[in-house]
């Protein structure tokens, strides 16, 4: 059984080594560009099929995180939206034979991470300012610095933990049973891997939402008591 | 022969991991899912909150038992005796 907690390099660019889930996730980023780009080249008041799907996605998606963060979803609808596209259809890529999902590998894991923790800094400093996004660590008093130092460092590393354990354990598990019984055994355990990977990308998108909520703090005026149904 | 030693300890050590750690996530999660049941019970309108809710929360309890798979798979792939 290979090891899955390293990587041979499929070819060289350069001095650079480039792995398969490298490629893999190249793939991925060309895929959704492109169905961005096509399938919002011509919006309409009308909606078709299609542009109806967005919405539904979007508004969805607002609606999370107005409900977590109790602020105005538009500066945070790019990141945490494409963050949730991304970990699902890099989790759900599995279903394509011969396709590895990247997610599976410590180091695609780690570098969504490495992007939520950089944002969660970047809108904290970005609404509080350098010196009031300091001062969030001495609440609620100065004795709480280093535990909410240690704090920001392993809520990322269980970010990656999560997302790497639960995605590679269903790669691993459905290698597992193939090697063991035949070929339509493993079908049930990879529809299990889909509800898993989906509610692990949603997961992954609400952490987010979470801890860069907490890094910007409350709305600086309570509003829009109004709320919308969302979708389960 | 340590090496040897040193590779069945660690296989130990990942079943007990596995086995050990995966006690009180199940544990916890069967706690969890009877209360949303009882809570679902008692009003079933709020049934859609209650199940997002309890998704998410099985999923984070879940994490505690994916760690120690994680432990057991360092152990066994990326063990820094062998």
């Amino acid at each position: 059984m290979d090891n899955p907690l390293s990587l041979a390099p499929l070819f060289h660019l350069g001095p650079v080594p480039i792995t398969a889930p490298v490629v893999v996730t190249w793939g991925l980023i060309a895929v959704l560009s492109l169905f961005a780009l096509v399938s919002t080249r011509k919006l309409s008041l009308r909606p078709g099929k299609t542009q109806t799907v967005l919405e539904l996605f979007v508004s969805t998606i607002d609606a999370q995180v107005r409900e977590t963060m109790n602020r105005e979803p538009a500066p945070f609808r790019p990141l945490v939206g494409t963050i949730f596209l991304f970990v699902l259809v890099a989790n759900w890529s599995s279903l394509i034979p011969g396709v590895e999902p990247p997610t599976a590998h410590l180091e695609t894991d780690a570098a969504l991470a490495l992007v939520v923790f950089a944002a969660t800094i970047g809108f904290g400093i970005a609404t509080r300012g350098i010196k009031g996004y300091l001062a969030t660590f001495a609440e609620p008093s100065w004795v709480m610095i280093p535990l909410n130092i240690v704090e920001q460092i392993t809520r990322t590393f269980s970010l990656i933990v999560r997302l790497f354990g639960n995605i590679m354990s269903g790669v691993f598990v459905v290698g597992i049973i193939l090697s063991l019984a035949g070929l339509f055994v493993p079908i049930p355990l990879m529809a299990l891997d889909l509800l898993t990977g989906a509610v692990q990308a949603y997961i992954f998108a609400v952490l987010a939402t979470v801890f860069i909520g907490a890094a910007v703090g409350d709305a600086p005026r309570p509003e829009r008591p109004k709320k919308e149904d969302t979708v389960p | 022969m340590t090496d040897n030693l040193i590779q069945i300890v660690s296989i130990l050590a990942a079943a007990i991991a596995v086995s050990f750690g995966a006690i009180g996530p199940a544990l916890a999660e069967g706690r969890a899912v009877a209360a949303a049941m009882d809570a679902i019970a008692r009003q079933p309108e709020a049934a859609g909150t209650l199940s997002r809710t309890l998704f998410v929360g099985l999923a984070m309890i879940e994490t505690m038992a994916i760690y120690t798979l994680v432990i057991a798979l360092l152990v066994l792939f990326a063990n820094p005796f062998v």
